[in-house]
């Protein structure tokens, strides 16, 4: 088996069997997105600890493809128990080595889904704590 | 009618269907995405680029006139593979750039606001979007009509707005995702009685079918070559030859003029007197693509040997085989099951699975190369109750045998996913 097909046997095994699958109860975060024009559907369910800083649990439910649904369960593997810079800090690069690197152009975006939903929570949370001082470069 | 052709004899002339993909002997499966060429259409082009460059219609050395030559020779071809006029053949980027051109002109030379015009649900989106937004601009109406049980355009409603005055009339001839037929002619006749325009976007039926221009009576009409076994970015626009004097060029430039002159008579208002030359030319401002147009012209010799009815036929039978060994079972087949009633195109689902996982894994473990998603037609594929079809769509040198390995690919496909 050549290193291709371990990535897409991984692949499928997070399909059929997917990780912290499933809704959850009295969650701090609940974030959904979806890509229209194929769609792909995927909703988040986040506990964060008491400082409101460490995602304690994380769960998610999708209707999607098998890209997009191993991408959502891989990256919940990846994030529970870490700080919320550390899923801000996250890129493109971070999802695509679940795939071993690279994933077919076409299917970019069925992968990059699930950190785009859970990103469009984290940021905003991130800034609000640590508001950019004003003469801030960035 | 031709005798029906057999695949094998020609499948040596296509030098692509010998690579292999992902370590599979390559399956192409997606021909109303783009078709194959063959060696003698390559070899065309290589030739003139070889041998024959020039620019056309411009300088008097013999380079210049042989190239325009073959050029004109090119429009001729395509004029007689589609029963037309020489003077009204036109050739642009493509059928997007025909439709866009098409709706352009319409909208400028004879649309008012107010005045509607008239598309389907089946359409691919390079023949609703140029239409939204010329109408948008004009202040027009943008009216959809949607199809009957057998999934052409209804033509009872189609008549109805045409009663409620619809201008223009822009339908696909055939759906690039369910592969159906619209009467056209019966259509034709309709419009017409009502004095409106129709305009046919035959991109996915020049190619698999005969196309007669005048038995079918549009008034415009688009299609491409990439499609039909010949290069890409060479397109074609049919305008009934009357239309011809009355549109204005829509793109101005070289080539397309007998005149451009300075009035005398007050200099400090100079202005420029400008005689455009007769149709077509006068539509094909710029260099042309004469590699396009010797390419294009290859591939209608290479199909008219084979004969339009038999290309027909021969995906038909594919058609047929295929959705013989589709029935039942997980597999969802969208639009109408009669092989004889379509061209060779089949949209399906495996039951619970996404399309785009599908023709991945075809792909990955097969090599076989099929289309999924919405096919640029979205809404239409909405009405069919889905986001994503695979489109699995069939060409002359497809054979049952590949469609053998299909079938077997599509279950294993299916047990890897479950």
């Amino acid at each position: 088996m050549n290193s291709d097909s371990l990535y897409l046997e991984n692949l499928l095994d997070h399909y059929r069997n997917p990780r912290n699958y499933g809704e959850m109860k009295n969650p701090d975060l609940v974030v959904e997105d979806a890509n229209l024009s194929c769609g792909d559907e995927v909703k988040f369910f986040i506990k964060l600890d008491k400082n409101k800083n460490i995602i304690e649990d994380i769960k998610f439910v999708s209707r999607s493809c098998a890209v997009c649904k191993a991408s959502a369960s891989m990256l919940t593997e990846l994030v529970k128990g870490k700080p919320i810079s550390f899923v801000n800090s996250l890129t493109k690069k971070d999802v695509f080595n679940f795939f071993g690197g690279s994933i077919d152009p076409s299917r970019e975006k069925c992968a990059l889904l699930p950190l785009k939903a859970i990103q469009s929570k984290t940021k905003t949370i991130e800034e609000g704590i640590h508001e950019k001082p004003k003469d801030s470069c960035f | 009618m031709k005798e029906l052709f057999d695949p094998q004899d020609i499948r040596s002339d296509f030098p692509i269907l010998n690579v292999k993909i992902n370590g599979k002997p390559l399956i192409y499966f997606d021909n109303a995405a783009t078709s194959q060429k063959p060696r003698q259409v390559i070899e065309a082009i290589e030739n003139f680029y070889f041998l024959k460059n020039a620019n056309v219609g411009r300088s008097l050395h013999t380079l210049a006139e042989e190239a325009t030559e073959l050029y004109f020779q090119s429009r001729k071809k395509v004029a007689s593979f589609i029963n037309a006029d020489q003077e009204e053949i036109v050739f642009t980027g493509g059928t997007t750039d025909s439709l866009n051109a098409i709706a352009n002109v319409i909208a400028e030379n004879f649309l008012n606001p107010k005045d509607m015009v008239v598309t389907s649900i089946l359409e691919h989106h390079s023949n609703l979007l140029p239409w939204l937004k010329v109408c948008k601009a004009k202040g027009c109406t943008l009216k959809i009509v949607h199809t009957n049980k057998n999934w052409t355009v209804n033509v009872e409603k189609l008549e109805a707005l045409l009663k409620e005055g619809a201008k223009v009339v822009s339908l696909t001839h055939v759906s690039n995702v369910l592969g159906t037929i619209n009467p056209i002619r019966e259509i034709s006749r309709i419009v017409h009685s009502y004095d409106a325009i129709l305009v046919v976007d035959a991109a996915q039926s020049v190619p698999h079918m005969p196309v007669d221009v005048k038995d079918l009576d549009c008034d415009f009409m688009a299609f491409g070559a990439h499609k039909m076994l010949g290069p890409m970015g060479i397109g074609v626009l049919y305008l009934k030859r009357r239309y011809a004097d009355l549109i204005e060029p829509w793109n101005l430039g070289g080539g397309m003029i007998k005149s451009v002159t300075l009035y005398n008579e007050a200099p400090e208002l100079s202005c420029c007197k400008v005689t455009y030359e007769d149709t077509p030319i006068k539509f094909e401002a710029g260099t042309p693509n004469v590699e396009g147009a010797i390419g294009l012209s290859v591939a209608i010799d290479y199909l008219s040997k084979l004969g339009m009815a038999s290309v027909l036929s021969h995906e038909r039978q594919l058609v047929k085989y295929l959705l013989e060994n589709l029935k039942g079972g997980s597999f969802e087949v969208y639009g109408p099951r009669d092989a004889n009633s379509i061209t060779g195109i089949v949209s399906f689902n495996i039951k619970g699975i996404h399309a785009h996982d599908v023709a991945y894994l075809l792909d990955k473990l097969a090599g076989v190369a099929v289309r999924s998603g919405h096919h640029c037609a979205q809404p239409l594929v909405n009405v069919l109750g889905t986001t994503a079809t695979v489109r699995a769509s069939f060409y002359v040198y497809n054979t049952v045998e590949e469609i053998n390995t299909f079938i077997e690919a599509l279950k294993e496909v299916e047990k890897k996913l479950r």
